[in-house]
């Protein structure tokens, strides 16, 4: 009487390949040392390496332990590495790799078990850069600021930010230095301070332009290459960069601030 | 085991809860939060709603067009009196978002802008592109680090309400990362936990919307209200679930069957044209979209995909690319990841998908429930605004409204409950711990959660789909009770502290099989077709005997009781539901 069943997760009739996932387990209860473990799983053409995962533990390994919710590359809760680069698993689709698929947890930080690490780090820097808006003039009481599209247009992309970490494990400098706030909180920092209702560039700069702020960035880029939401932090810390010089020019030459 | 104490506790930190946590703070900086969810904040599933959110900003629009357009595309099932709340604060609401730097899409001339939804007189829908549930969630995520006093629990697992003497006094969680037992305590508890549509095997919903909030409130002797009210949305793409946001049909996008024919004019929507057109044709209410779907599939109209799906097609294509790109970029993104379709070039192919759960947590127009200090708001809570159907784009604003409300309701109560006698919660806890232990300890058992899970999956789609009907509810009924007996012999096979997602999963199973219960069971009582609730036994609206707000109390171990509420008719007196041509 109802629409047809459609099983979720279940493996259809259709087009099955079998794939080998060699997945890097480590409970820290019982496993001295990571090791890595190996599972065939039958998959549709359809899959995503995150459906594999929830075949493995729906149906081989019950143990294996894993972030995920939206299954559509918006909550940034499934970053892995998968075959040695950092992916969301719920964008990589099992048709586009081998039939060997490595998959690792994000690398640069701090493993808690199996593939889910330690993300404080993001959500303290988060913070540290002020990752909010200051008001240039207070707002009016119920009448929303103009912003014109192209004034928004201005720091859009950088509001796509997910803060799936990506670009953490792609970072030799997130690698280096443990207090390097990194590329998505920096690029957050600099979403608001273009964003033309905004007016707390300068008092974000006592952090990014800290000693571990924008300078730490050697500009190597690979947060930009993984980045899935085309946020482009590396260009985000140029632009700080830039801005920031200015702003020491500037204030040598008695000009005052520049926000 | 860690106790905290706290001044206002929330359970949840999607849109509900963190603005229920940032209304406690502006209110009185003084108040400790304790603001605990089991994900990351910005996790939370209001990041993936996509359309937007209704709030009246300009003529023609009035606050009584989206009063009217609300209880009637909820059946008449809403409280009137809530409804008049709501559209009263939605516009502040959505106004203090802006404020706080949500990147609102605008207007040439950098007013906010705002496009048409279905169900909805006029365009009062706000949007950030369709992204909108995103930047919601990470403007309220970012704006409340601004407070101190908000103190989050990330990746902390509510389990159990601590009550004494009528009054909510605290919870029971367990922290995921290390497995540690955690006790909160406080005067105000908030619950935000979000939709349960995980009851259903094919949903919008992510993986954590597994009702475990509306549960546990349930448990603690708290009614779930008009919970049988389940809304399917017509858009989804076969085989995820993920969906096609109503913008896309708001923008002129259409529906079409095999033959290539806007079928939706033969359910008393047309005529199809002029196009796009408010409350007819595609820009109907979600029901009976998803509702004339059903009856296309009956006739054999609709599409085989390659897996074996039943589709019909959204086709967007008159749009054009850059328009697409600028208003929808969304819709493109993910029906090209997910089903290989690019929308610019060809129709995408969709069905009608499990997506909100109108029916919640019972409580009045103020978020409070009748245990005295709790509170709930959000999708997990049934105000009730949405009645027998919800409009798109209102809860997002819904979820603002009265989560802002909630938190003031309870700040107010923990100020006056300063000097509460202390309560020995000891038996209450070790109660909470030992099931979960219980569940830890067993080792053997012949239940697992798939098998369980699958077969309630089966039962729900099966009894409690898009159509009803007497006999398939009876039987899931006692189904439910059958896979609620064996739940207490599941064994699971990870027995670690850290990070265990298989207990979590276990627990969430749990839930899912008690809301599952008073869903088929609140179904079978409601012997009329309203809203979202067809039956095919009874196809018509009764007035006159069920004209009321549906209560499920639990039985504890044994079936939930059905009883009733009436409804808040304040003003405007049942009528019929026009769309279409007729419609005004
Ligand atoms: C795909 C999709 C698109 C949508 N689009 C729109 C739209 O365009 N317009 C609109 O108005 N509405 C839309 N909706 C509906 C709307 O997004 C939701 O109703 C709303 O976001 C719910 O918000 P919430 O705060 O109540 O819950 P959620 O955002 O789901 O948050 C629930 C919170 O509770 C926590 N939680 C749950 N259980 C526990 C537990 N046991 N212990 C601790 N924490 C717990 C979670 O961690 C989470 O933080 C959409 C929904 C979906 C699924
Ligand atoms: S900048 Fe990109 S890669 Fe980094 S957290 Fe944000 S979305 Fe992820
Ligand atoms: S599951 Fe949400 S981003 Fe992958």
């Amino acid at each position: 009487m109802n629409p047809s069943p459609m099983p979720v997760s279940a493996v259809g009739a259709n087009a099955l390949r079998t794939i080998t996932l060699e997945v890097f387990r480590f409970r820290p209860e019982q496993d001295p040392l990571p090791s890595w473990q190996t599972y065939q799983v039958p998959c549709r053409e359809e899959w995503v390496v995150l459906d594999a995962l929830n075949y493995i533990k729906d149906h081989l390994d019950g143990s294996l332990s894993y972030r995920w919710s939206c299954h559509m590359a918006v909550c940034g809760s499934c970053g892995m590495m998968i075959n040695g680069k950092p992916i969301l698993s719920c964008k990589a689709f099992v048709r586009d790799f081998p039939d060997h698929i490595r998959v690792e947890p994000l690398g640069n930080l701090t493993v808690i078990r199996d593939l889910v690490v330690k993300q404080e780090r993001l959500l303290a820097n988060l913070s540290a850069v002020k990752s909010w808006l200051i008001p240039k003039t207070p707002a009016a009481a119920d009448e929303p600021y103009r912003q014109t599209p192209v004034q928004l247009d201005q720091y859009r992309h950088l509001s796509m930010c997910i803060n799936c970490l990506l670009c953490y494990a792609a970072c030799p400098q997130v690698a280096l230095n443990e207090g390097y706030l990194g590329p998505a909180a920096l690029a957050l920092a600099h979403r608001y301070n273009l964003d033309s209702r905004d007016g707390g560039t300068f008092e974000r700069m006592q952090a990014t332009a800290s000693a571990d702020g924008i300078w730490e960035c050697s500009f190597v880029g690979e947060c930009s290459e993984v980045c899935p939401k085309h946020v482009d932090p590396a260009g985000a810390i140029q632009q700080m960069k830039l801005a920031s010089s200015l702003d020491w020019f500037a204030r040598r030459l008695g000009l005052g601030e520049r926000s | 085991m860690q106790t905290f104490h706290a001044d206002v506790i929330i359970v949840g930190a999607g849109g509900a809860g963190l603005s229920a946590g940032i209304a406690v703070a502006e209110q009185d900086p003084s108040l400790r939060v304790a603001l605990v969810s089991k994900v990351y904040p910005m996790r939370s599933h209001t990041v993936a709603a996509e359309g937007g959110a209704a709030a009246v900003i300009r003529a023609p629009d009035t606050l009584e067009d989206h009063f009217r357009d609300t209880v009637s595309g909820g059946d008449w099932l809403c409280d009137q009196d809530a409804v008049d709340l709501f559209v009263a604060e939605a516009p502040k609401a959505l106004t203090r978002l802006e404020h706080w730097g949500c990147p609102w899409s605008r207007a040439e001339d950098g007013r906010v802008q705002v496009r048409s939804f279905g169900g909805m007189k006029n365009e009062r829908t706000w949007f950030a592109a369709d992204k909108s549930g995103f930047h919601i969630l990470h403007t309220l995520f970012q704006t409340s680090q601004r407070f101190p006093s908000i103190q989050r629990f990330d990746e902390v697992y509510a389990l159990d309400l601590l009550v004494a003497e009528g009054a909510v006094g605290g919870l029971t969680g367990l922290s995921m990362q290390t497995g540690e037992a955690m006790v909160l305590l406080a005067p105000s508890v908030i619950i935000a936990t979000g939709g349960a549509g995980r009851v259903f095997p094919f949903t919008t919903n992510g993986a954590i919307k597994t009702g475990d909030g509306m549960a546990m409130a349930y448990r603690a002797g708290v009614a779930l209200k008009d919970i049988e009210f389940m809304q399917y949305h017509p858009t989804g793409l076969p085989g995820t679930g993920i969906l096609i946001t109503e913008g896309a049909r708001g923008e002129g996008g259409i529906l079409v069957n095999k033959d290539g024919y806007r079928y939706l004019q033969d359910y008393n929507l047309g005529p199809p044209d002029p196009w796009p057109r408010r409350k007819a044709m595609e820009m109907g209410p979600r029901d009976r979209l998803s509702q004339a779907f059903w009856h296309e599939q009956k006739k054999g109209r609709t599409i085989k995909t390659s897996a074996g799906d039943d589709v019909v097609h959204l086709d967007i294509r008159k749009l054009g690319e850059k328009f697409i790109d600028e208003r929808l970029p969304m819709v493109r993104e993910l029906s090209r990841a997910y089903v290989g379709v690019d929308p610019v070039v060809a129709p995408i192919p969709v069905r009608p998908v499990v997506h909100y759960t109108m029916g919640g947590i019972d409580t009045n127009i103020d978020t409070a429930t009748d245990l005295a200090g709790l509170y709930a708001a959000g999708e997990c809570a049934c105000v009730s605004i949405n009645g027998a159907n919800r409009l798109g784009s209102n809860s997002l604003t819904e979820i603002l409204v009265f989560g802002t409300r909630a938190g003031l309701q309870a700040a107010d109560r923990a100020r006056s409950q300063v000097d509460r006698p202390a309560t020995n919660w000891d038996a209450q806890i070790q109660a909470s711990f030992g099931k979960v232990s219980g569940l830890m300890a067993r080792t053997a058992g012949n239940e697992s959660i798939v098998g369980l899970r699958g077969q309630l999956h089966g039962l729900m789609e099966g009894a409690a789909g898009i159509y009803r009907e007497d006999a398939p509810l009876r039987a899931a009924c006692a189904e439910i009770a059958g896979l609620r007996r064996r739940y207490r012999e599941l064994a699971i096979s990870d027995h670690s502290k850290v990070f265990n997602t298989q207990l979590f999963q276990a627990l969430e199973l749990g839930a899912m099989l008690e809301i599952g219960e008073a869903m088929v069971h609140s179904a079978l009582a409601r012997r009329e077709s309203r809203g979202a609730h067809q039956r095919l036994d009874f196809p018509q609206r009764d007035d006159v005997q069920f004209l009321h707000h549906s209560i499920a109390r639990s039985g504890g171990q044994d079936a939930p009781s059905i009883e009733h509420k009436p409804v808040n008719i304040s003003r405007w007196p049942p009528g019929e539901r026009v769309y279409g041509g007729a419609a005004k």
